[in-house]
């Protein structure tokens, strides 16, 4: 009964399946009363489907899991509330048109009539206790993202969790608003509240568990006491054998300036500034990172240049050739079809893969040609030549697919963005600008993909690198472009400067000016 | 929730995604939908008091039985079919247009407009044409005013062109009462088409038939192996991939619905020219909407589109030689469609879906 | 000038009361993220149940010697016209809720087969009763005008107010109810979150199929209602072949018309209702009657189009609505 008692949770050979992938298997893990655990993984190793297992939003194929020791099946969230789990979930599940409060109390059983004053009162007085600040009244169309993570959190301790899951919560968080968090989390341990933190950035796991979980291809490999283990230690538990985390970057030339941003500037939804007079320059053979937390102006910054984003201000120039013969063009302002049609090759990798780089439901041949299914003459489209090129896409980059007709939405992460990256750089492009290529990919499908950009840059392409995690920006870019709230901080050699320095830029759009100072 | 040992089972049905299934398997499920929906209106048919064979092989010897049926039965299905293959241009673009009834009557109206107007002054072929051109371009242009809207400010679609199929309506109406009133009727409605501008019989039925067939083909190469049909279905797909691919999604909604409405226009022309002679309220005569779960159930293909025309117009001529034969009324046609497409739009979920009953995933995985 | 104002607004009420009731269903259907496109359907199969209710209730009574209850009668009719309502939402919830069929395509087929539904039974019945099926005396009484006691004495206000069918303070009722319970009630705040964001609503803990489901049943059974004043107010008891035809579309465009707020909708009803009626009582030279008819459709797309236009977070469709929801969808 005591042993039973030590545990909050317990998950024993738990296996979860979608058609033919296998997102858990045979997964046992267990959550100590009163610990926070770290669950770590690789993207795409099962953490978020297994902790959505305890959440109510999948159930199991297989398996059994125990709350505080008793077997329990939880069918619904509503089940998982009652046996006190709450889950905080990366993209949060809250509804606009209502205020932080009726979010709140959003699915409780209460009074029949809703008393607003009441339940802002009551909102409000627990905000305080955790030192939150937060307008209880507040629409949540109105809110910024880190209030939005407070009303989360708010929410699941007003259903009285004790059993606390964050996924991801500190993706889009500064790191100011992370330690205020981490600071919470703590207070909460020391409440008695059990809490799963789910996380691949290691100094995380490193500063706020006390245990480490690892998975790995969905697969549960084993944990560790945080005291006890390092970060060498963590990462190969992960990957599955030891990493180096190096990152090849070749010595190139750098060539000819290919595109020339200056001063742009376009507006968001709501008539904020989104890109704040944004100048920057890039040169052939090199690759240019983009640094920043989510939301900077990231998204913008490439939707204008590609053609896909109104701007207000600025121009953007390109330079390069066109069968031998030298092109030079403003582009900004052009639609796609116009930039492609003044015989400027400019590839693109969206973000959103599915949504906009591809056509989830059509198959491989149909995608290949969705940029170039207008060139050649007359009413009809070639599909000989795009077939032809998607056999070799399969081969060249080792795509694993059952064949061209398979819809690409079929296909694992990382073969999606094989299938994705291969037909932009099939075009030849002089500009490369790729988003986020390796978010949600494991470690061999990165690093592919980090070959095929290098590969790029060595052919002399100007390539324009959107990333999100820091150790590998400054690994792989020749320089890095730092961008804060639609502002450029700087422009540095990653040889020169610290990712602290880069971190500092990234929250402050002055700090730039000191360290390039230092750096020169 | 809890069972007898504190301990909660998991959900006695689930469902699961299935990864990919046989066409073979597809059809059987379908087939079987259809067979259910059949025994249904067999039931139905049952209770009040007749026999579900004789009422039914009735219907099919009343749609089949004879040349003049034969007629009949294409009469019914010819609009169908050219009306669905207009609509599913629509459709494949995700673009919901319902406004077909609305798409028809302005076309017949425009085609009314030369046809009742102009007979004296134009041999046949060129008012012929004349018809043709203006219900296309009434239609399509029926068609175009809510494209252009959605395209600049993203106006809902579904309920513009429902509306628009009223506002069409009430013009008829006031044709009908007013300027367009027959001379010397006491009743409100619309002169007939002089024979002479009637459209040429083909094999007993106004040459709409051929034309259907070939919008078959064209519409299917249109859609399979043109530019257009191309940027038509990656528009379907994501609006957002469209754009990122170079097309320009506004033109494609205005230049898609421009077909779609013309061709139902077309169906207005046809109907005005070929069948009726002349215009009523009835001339699209709900058309407009089972031609969306024609298409809809064909899965946009042209060809099952002709298949699936051919069998409502069937339910519905023989639904005529039951009223005769059974005293059965003929809306019972509606009734019966409205069955057989509950059962089809339910069944594809279980090509889609397959379900596990408790602890028997091993035998199915 | 006034008296054929005073007769026009009486009118327009009267008119405007199904449509009301059709459109108070179809909100509440459509706040579960559900557009149910069968309002139509709907009520045809209120229309024909809720006379043949009445109807075979009065033969029942009469050919046991005994004498028909018009309050009896009419309660027949509405619980007969909810259920028959609500019966066609729940085909159209089986499918879409629990199937994932089209919302689209299944609320058209839902309003062919309600069509055909009322038309068949409506010829049915008819045949069976000799020609036309009509209620007696007894039952149109219950549903003509009321005689409330000094109310609906008053001068001008009497007729104005007080001297309508108890359909019409029915339905005004309910509209009242219902925007009370999606503002202020608990069930009607989570409803609301269904139809907003139904993942939000699921990880909250409420039940996304037992709401939708409850939601589009009763909201149908309500369009029943609407089905059955038609045949027993607009058309005095007698079936009428496509009697409801139109109206249910003229419901549809009633709730984009009042932006989902039912309280909004009893006016936007007087005005279509008023609409609807108008061109027999105001006469503009040179604009024919038939161009009255439009208007309400007009309207509806002025509205529709000025508010995407405007792009308004409330008061505008709710965001999943015409999207069917699947937990695990991955």
């Amino acid at each position: 009964m005591s042993e039973a008692l030590q545990y909050a949770v317990e998950m024993h050979h738990v296996t979860k399946t979608f058609g033919k992938v296998v997102a858990n298997h045979d997964v046992s893990l267990e959550l100590r009363q009163g610990e926070i655990l770290a669950l770590l993984g690789e993207n795409g190793s099962g953490k978020t489907t297994l902790m959505n297992m305890l959440s109510g939003i999948y159930f199991p194929d297989h398996g059994e899991i125990r709350v505080k020791g008793r077997a329990v099946t939880i069918r619904s969230p509503k089940n998982a509330f009652d046996l006190g789990i709450g889950m905080i979930h990366q993209h949060f599940k809250l509804v606009d048109v209502l205020t932080a409060a009726e979010n709140i109390v959003l699915g409780l059983p209460g009074k029949a009539v809703v008393n607003r004053k009441e339940i802002n009162a009551k909102v409000a007085e627990l905000a305080q206790r955790y030192g939150f600040e937060i307008d209880p009244a507040k629409k949540v169309y109105n809110m910024a993202v880190s209030e939005k993570q407070t009303v989360e959190i708010l929410k699941v301790l007003y259903r009285g969790a004790d059993i606390l899951i964050l996924d991801e919560p500190t993706a889009v968080l500064t790191p100011q608003e992370t330690d205020k968090l981490f600071a919470v989390l703590r207070n909460m341990k020391k409440d008695g509240k059990s809490i799963i933190i789910i996380t691949h950035k290691l100094h995380e796991v490193l500063a706020i568990s006390d245990r480490v979980a690892i998975l790995r291809k969905g697969e549960y490999v084993g944990a560790v006491n945080t005291a006890e283990t390092d970060q060498a230690q963590l990462t190969e538990m992960m990957v599955g054998r030891p990493v180096s985390l190096e990152i090849e970057r070749p010595a190139v030339e750098r060539g000819e300036k290919r595109l020339q941003v200056i001063d742009l500037t376009c507006l968001n939804s709501d008539g904020i500034k989104a890109l704040d007079n944004v100048s920057f320059d890039a040169y052939g053979g090199e690759i240019l990172g983009v640094a920043g937390i989510a939301g900077s102006g990231q998204k913008e910054l490439c939707e204008v240049i590609a053609g896909l984003y109104p701007s207000i201000g600025g121009s953007v120039l390109y330079s390069g050739s066109h069968d031998g013969v030298p092109v030079q063009e403003r582009i900004l302002g052009l639609k796609p079809d116009e930039i492609v049609k003044k015989g400027i090759s400019m590839a693109f990798v969206p973000e959103d893969r599915l949504g906009m780089g591809l056509v989830a439901g059509m198959d491989m041949t149909d995608n290949v040609m969705l940029r170039s299914y207008k060139s050649g003459k007359g009413i009809f489209v070639d599909r000989k030549t795009p077939r032809a090129l998607a056999e070799k896409l399969i081969e060249e980059l080792e795509i694993i697919t059952p064949g061209v007709e398979t819809p690409v939405g079929r296909l694992s992460g990382g073969n999606v963005q094989k299938v994705l990256l291969g037909r932009e750089i099939a075009c030849q492009p002089s500009v490369l600008i790729v988003a986020y290529p390796v978010r949600g990919l494991d470690i061999n499908s990165s690093y592919r993909i980090y070959d095929l950009l290098n590969e790029q840059k060595k052919k002399g392409v100007a390539v324009i690198f959107i990333g999100e995690d820091l150790d590998v920006l400054m690994q792989l870019s020749d320089r890095i472009m730092v961008l804060c709230g639609g502002k450029v901080s700087g422009i540095v050699d990653p040889h020169k400067v610290t990712k602290d320095d880069i971190g500092l830029m990234m929250i402050h759009a002055d700090a730039g000016k000191e360290i390039q100072e230092k750096e020169a | 929730m809890s069972t007898k040992n504190g301990q909660q089972k998991e959900p006695w049905i689930r469902m699961v995604k299935r990864d990919a299934i046989s066409q073979k398997k597809a059809w059987a499920i379908r087939a079987a939908a259809f067979i259910l929906s059949l025994v249904t209106g067999g039931i139905v048919i049952l209770l009040l008091g007749h026999n579900p064979f004789s009422v039914y092989t009735s219907m099919v010897v009343g749609a089949f039985g004879s040349s003049t049926v034969i007629h009949e039965t294409v009469k019914i299905a010819v609009p169908l079919l050219i009306t669905a293959i207009g609509i599913s241009f629509a459709f494949k673009m995700k673009f919901w247009n319902i406004g077909g009834e609305g798409q028809i009557l302005v076309g017949a109206v425009a085609a009314g407009a030369f046809g009742l107007f102009t007979a004296h002054i134009f041999p046949k072929l060129p008012l012929v044409i004349l018809m043709m051109l203006a219900s296309i371009v009434a239609g399509g242009l029926y068609g175009l005013l809510p494209a252009v809207c959605k395209a600049k400010w993203g106006t809902n679609e579904t309920l513009f062109t429902l509306m628009l199929n009223y506002i069409a309506l009430a013009f008829i109406k006031y044709l009908m009462n007013g300027p367009w009133k027959a001379e010397g009727s006491s009743f409100p409605k619309i002169a007939m088409l002089v024979p002479g501008a009637r459209l040429t019989k083909v094999l007993g039925v106004h040459w709409g038939w051929i034309l259907a067939l070939v919008l078959v083909v064209v519409s299917y190469i249109y859609f399979n192996k043109t530019k257009q049909g191309y940027e038509i279905a990656v528009v379907g797909e994501s609006n957002n991939t469209a754009r990122y691919a170079g097309i320009n999604v506004g033109r494609v909604f205005k230049r898609t619905m421009f077909i779609s409405g013309a061709l139902c226009g077309l169906v207005g022309m046809l109907q005005f020219a070929g069948a009726d002679y002349t215009i009523t309220e009835g001339t699209a005569g709900g058309v407009g909407f089972t031609a969306i779960t024609v298409a809809w159930l064909a899965k946009m293909n042209p060809f099952g589109m002709l298949v699936v025309s051919v069998f409502i117009a069937m339910l519905e001529r023989g639904s005529n030689t039951i009223q005769t034969n059974f005293k059965i009324p003929a809306s019972a046609s509606d009734l019966l469609i409205g069955i057989i497409l509950f059962f089809m739009l339910g069944c594809e979920f279980f090509i889609s879906y397959r379900l596990i009953r408790r602890g028997k995933e091993e035998q199915n995985a | 000038m006034l008296n054929t104002l005073n007769g026009l607004l009486i009118a327009a009420v009267l008119a405007g009361t199904p449509l009301l009731l059709g459109a108070l269903g179809e909100i509440l259907t459509e706040k579960s993220g559900n557009l149910n496109l069968g309002v139509e359907g709907m009520m045809f199969m209120g229309a024909i149940t809720g006379l043949a209710g009445s109807y075979y209730y009065e033969q029942g009574v009469i050919s046991s010697g005994g004498t028909p209850n018009g309050v009896v009668s009419a309660l027949i009719a509405l619980a007969v016209s909810f259920i028959a309502g609500a019966f066609g939402a729940l085909i159209y919830s089986f499918l879409t809720i629990t199937l994932r069929a089209n919302q689209n395509v299944t609320g058209l087929t839902l309003t062919i087969f309600g069509t055909g539904f009322g038309n068949f039974f409506g010829e049915y019945i008819g045949q069976n009763a000799g020609g036309y099926v009509a209620v007696s005396t007894v039952t149109k009484n219950a549903f003509s005008r009321l005689n409330i006691p000094v109310l609906s004495d008053i001068p001008v206000l009497g007729p104005l107010l007080f001297q309508y069918n108890w359909l019409v303070y029915f339905a005004i009722v309910l509209a009242v109810i219902m925007a009370w319970f999606f503002n202020r009630s608990r069930v009607g705040l989570n409803l609301r979150a269904v139809g907003e964001d139904p993942a939000t609503a699921d990880a909250a803990g409420i039940n996304i199929t037992a709401y939708k489901y409850a939601a589009t049943v009763i909201g149908g059974g309500i369009c029943g209602i609407g089905g059955m004043y038609m045949s027993m107010v607009t058309t005095s008891g007698v079936w009428v072949h496509d009697c409801v035809s139109g109206y249910g579309w003229l419901a549809v465009a009633l709730v984009i018309f009042a932006t989902w707020r039912p309280a909004k909708g009893i006016l936007v009803a007087i005005v279509f209702g008023g609409l609807t009626v108008m061109r027999m009582y105001v006469n503009i030279p040179g604009l024919p009657a038939q161009i009255y008819d439009m208007l309400p459709y007009v309207a509806t797309i002025v509205v529709l189009v000025v508010t995407s236009m405007r792009e308004s977070r409330e008061h505008a469709q709710p965001k999943s609505c015409g999207l069917n929801y699947f937990r695990e969808e991955r």
